[in-house]
This record gives structure tokens, C-alpha cells and sequence, in this order.
């Protein structure tokens, strides 16, 4: 079978899946945003309790794979009466680890701003909510975007795991289509090229185009 | 199905999960090594002064960081057979995860080189050194310190990936897991014994990691006793 005949039989099927896979990277990556905001800020709080949960929660998050967090969601929230969907578990599961992670970029984003920013609020008689909403948040972006566009692309390359779970994307297909095939090298091929064209050349300029214009926000130039 | 956690379940499978974390560690060892090795080459590829090879290089490296690692391993485990390689699941893991991280530490040991001076080239070269003795005896003792907080992590993320390796059968920890629950119909216990183990491994680690870093820092003079 040639490989042109491959796609056309089965390409169909696989972008079907990859449309899944973009819909799991878009969730997660909203959920991870959300998180990473919340608990980075909490991370840096001075009320002990608060402080406390929030580095709980990211080193658990940090220390234990993915899959076995995956696998957690999935298979043991049940025993609790928590049934979720493999598509919600999959999203949530890989929302609340990279959320983890991003926790920590936000955190350093915040300890990044210069001092003389926070003085400045501070010597304008600013309350301390207004001063990060008006001052400290707005320039963060440029610092974290970098680093969390990294770990977006990771995002998306976990976004695979999903698979095992069962929810029907990009890999769970390309498996699929591969144990009635056993056209291993087209079906895992073209899964690989995928995931490589995702990331090359939509999500990566996509990620880039947002450093450029969270750092014009704030009066600076990319390279 | 109860939510009740057992204790007598989890005690009698406890064995059965400590055995198979051996093998995990052993996983996230052998991984590490041949990633350390294979992140040299690529390093090596990135360095050459032939510009075709560069470009080659980078490209792979950038295939290579761009896709899962759970289809690299059943392109790997899959594809090989067909052209009339069959190698062991054990040996496919491996590979992969060397080549995988082996792209990521790449990066690391070049960033760790350019974070070297370049001063420190330029002395070097006042003093007439070869470049075999400017990288043994200046270059690389002063590159190290600044390798090691990125090696630590991917040491920690190699470690935290190698239950992928279950998806191609390797008997690791998760796998070990899967097996207890689907046998015993009770996932509850296994899947949170494999989070605690995982918990409890990679969190020393990382503080070890620190502690080593602060300590090369120490060594080389960076910070001072006071500092800490």
C-alpha cells in the first residue's frame, strides 16, 4: 500500500482525532492559565494558610507523573461517587500539572518587577489589590510569556496521554488505525508529523505573536 | 463500588510495588545515562563548524522536542520490527527516552558553555593553550556548575516520564499497577501507592539537587558561606 493510498483511506479518521487533540490542548491550556494565575499568586502570599496550600498543591503536582495524576483522575475519583468524562478528566488532569508548573513561572514573573515599581505604587498611596492589578500584573506578561510558551508546547505534546484514557485524539487513532493495519511506520509517521506541524508552525508563531504584543504593552521591543 | 481504603489490600500489594519501583529506577538510570551521552552528540552536531550539519542537527533536535515521547515509543516499539529489528521493550524504552532527553540536555550543556565568559577564551588564548587543555582545565569546570540545576531537573523529569514505559509493556511501577488493579478489580490503592512512591522519590531528589547545586556554587566560589 502506498502512502499516498494510506491517507487517503485513513487521513480522514486522523484528522478527526487531531481536531480532538487541538480541542484538549485549548481546554487544558485556558484551565492551566486560570490555575497558574491563582496559585502563583497565592504562592507569594503572607498569609501563612494560603501560602501553604498553594505550595502543597504544586509540589504534589510537581512531584508526581502526569499519567499516574492522569490515571488518578480516571480511575479512583469513581470510588469517591466522582465520575468524570475521559475528555474532562484528560483536560482537568493536565490543567491542574501544568498549572503547577506555571505557578512557579508566574511567581517568578511576579518577584521579576523591578522594586522601584512597587515602590512607586506604593508612594502613590495605592491599596495592595490595585497595585498588582494596575501595576504589577500588566508586567508580568512579558517576563512569563517566554517560559510559559515552553511549557505550552509541552502542553501540547502531553495532550497525547489523553489516549490512554480513552479519549479518541490524534493518538488514540493513530493506535487505532495501526493494530488493524499494522502500517506502523505511515500511521505513527504521520501522528509524529502532525504533532510536529501543531507545534511548528501554528502554536509556536501563535505564542511568539503574544510575547510581541504583551512586551509593545509595556513599552518594550522583541528582539 | 466503596470509596473505603484498604489496608490490608494495600499492605499485601506493597511488596509486589517496591520491586517494580527497582525497576523504574533502573529505567530512569539507564534513560538518563544514554540521554546524557546522547545530548553530547547532539551537542557535539550543534558545534561543528560545518554549517550543513548544524542546520541538520537543529532540525532534528526541534522534530524530536516538538512530538510526544508516547509516540516516539510506539514508533520505536512498532516501526523497527517492520524493517526487521525486533529489540525488547526494555531496550525500545530506553532508546527512546535517550534520544528524547538527549535533546533537552543538549540544550542545557550548551547553555551552560555559553554561559562561560568569553573572557575566559581569550585568556586561554594569551596563554597559548591548546583548546583540548582550555576546555579540560577552564571551560568545562566552569560550565559544570552551571549545568547542573538543568541536568537535575530532566534527571527528576526522565524519572517522572518512565511510566510511559508501561504503554509498551516494560514491567516498571505503573505497570505493576495496572496489573494489581485489573486483577484485583481495585484501582484505588495501587494508583495512589504509585503517587506516593513517585511523590516520595522525586521530592528528595529535587532537594538534593539544590543542595549539590549550592554546594558546586560554594566550591567555585559563586556565593559565599554568608549567603546561605
Amino acid at each position: 500500500m502506498s502512502y499516498f493510498a494510506f491517507l487517503t483511506e485513513h487521513g480522514p479518521t486522523m484528522l478527526l482525532g487531531t481536531v480532538t487533540t487541538i480541542k484538549v490542548l485549548i481546554c487544558a491550556t485556558i484551565l492551566y492559565v486560570i490555575i497558574s494565575l491563582i496559585f502563583g499568586l497565592m504562592r507569594l502570599s503572607k498569609n501563612p494558610i494560603i501560602q501553604g496550600t498553594a505550595t502543597v498543591y504544586i509540589e504534589f503536582f510537581r512531584g508526581t507523573s502526569l499519567l499516574v495524576q492522569l490515571f488518578w483522575f480516571y480511575y479512583v475519583l469513581p470510588f469517591f461517587g466522582l465520575t468524570l468524562e475521559a475528555f474532562t478528566a484528560g483536560v482537568v488532569a493536565i490543567g491542574m500539572n501544568f498549572g503547577a508548573y506555571g505557578a512557579e513561572i508566574v511567581r517568578g514573573g511576579v518577584l521579576a518587577v523591578p522594586k522601584g515599581q512597587w515602590e512607586g505604587a506604593f508612594a502613590l498611596n495605592f491599596t495592595p489589590a490595585k497595585r498588582m492589578r494596575k501595576i504589577i500584573i500588566p508586567q508580568i506578561f512579558p517576563i512569563i510569556l517566554p517560559p510559559a510558551a515552553n511549557l505550552t508546547v509541552e502542553l501540547l505534546k502531553a495532550t497525547a496521554l489523553v489516549a490512554l484514557v480513552t479519549v479518541v485524539d490524534l493518538t488514540f487513532e493513530a493506535k487505532q488505525i495501526n493494530s488493524i493495519t499494522w502500517l506502523s511506520a505511515q500511521c505513527f509517521g504521520t501522528a509524529l508529523l502532525i504533532y510536529y506541524i501543531i507545534s511548528r508552525f501554528f502554536l509556536v508563531p501563535f505564542l511568539r505573536w503574544l510575547e510581541v504584543l504583551a512586551a509593545r504593552k509595556v513599552g518594550k521591543e522583541v528582539k | 463500588m466503596n470509596a473505603e481504603w484498604r489496608w490490608d489490600f494495600a499492605i499485601e500489594i506493597l511488596p509486589q510495588m517496591l520491586l517494580a519501583t527497582l525497576n523504574t529506577i533502573l529505567a530512569a538510570g539507564i534513560g538518563y545515562a544514554i540521554a546524557a551521552i546522547v545530548g553530547l552528540l547532539f551537542l557535539l552536531g550543534q558545534r561543528t563548524p560545518i554549517k550543513i550539519v548544524n542546520i541538520i542537527n537543529r532540525e532534528i533536535v526541534e522534530f524530536i522536542r516538538s512530538t510526544p515521547l508516547l509516540i516516539q515509543l510506539f514508533f520505536v516499539y512498532f516501526v523497527l520490527p517492520q524493517f526487521g529489528i525486533t529489540l525488547s521493550a526494555w531496550v525500545c524504552g530506553m532508546i527512546t527516552i535517550g534520544l528524547h532527553f538527549g535533546t533537552y540536555l543538549s540544550e542545557v550543556y550548551r547553555g551552560a558553555l555559553e554561559g562561560v565568559p568569553k573572557t575566559q577564551w581569550e585568556a586561554c588564548r594569551a596563554l597559548n593553550f591548546s583548546t583540548f587543555y582550555t576546555y579540560r582545565k577552564i571551560v568545562l569546570p566552569q560550565a559544570f556548575p552551571i549545568a547542573i540545576p538543568g541536568m537535575g531537573n530532566y534527571l527528576v523529569g526522565i524519572f517522572k516520564d518512565t511510566p510511559l514505559l508501561s504503554t509498551i509493556g516494560v514491567a516498571e511501577l505503573f505497570h505493576a499497577a495496572t496489573a494489581v488493579g485489573g486483577y484485583h478489580y481495585r484501582y484505588l490503592e495501587p494508583y495512589t501507592i504509585v503517587g506516593i512512591i513517585f511523590l516520595m522519590l522525586s521530592i528528595p531528589a529535587a532537594i538534593w539537587i539544590r543542595k549539590i547545586e549550592k554546594n558546586v556554587n560554594l566550591a567555585q566560589g559563586k556565593i559565599k558561606k554568608e549567603q546561605l
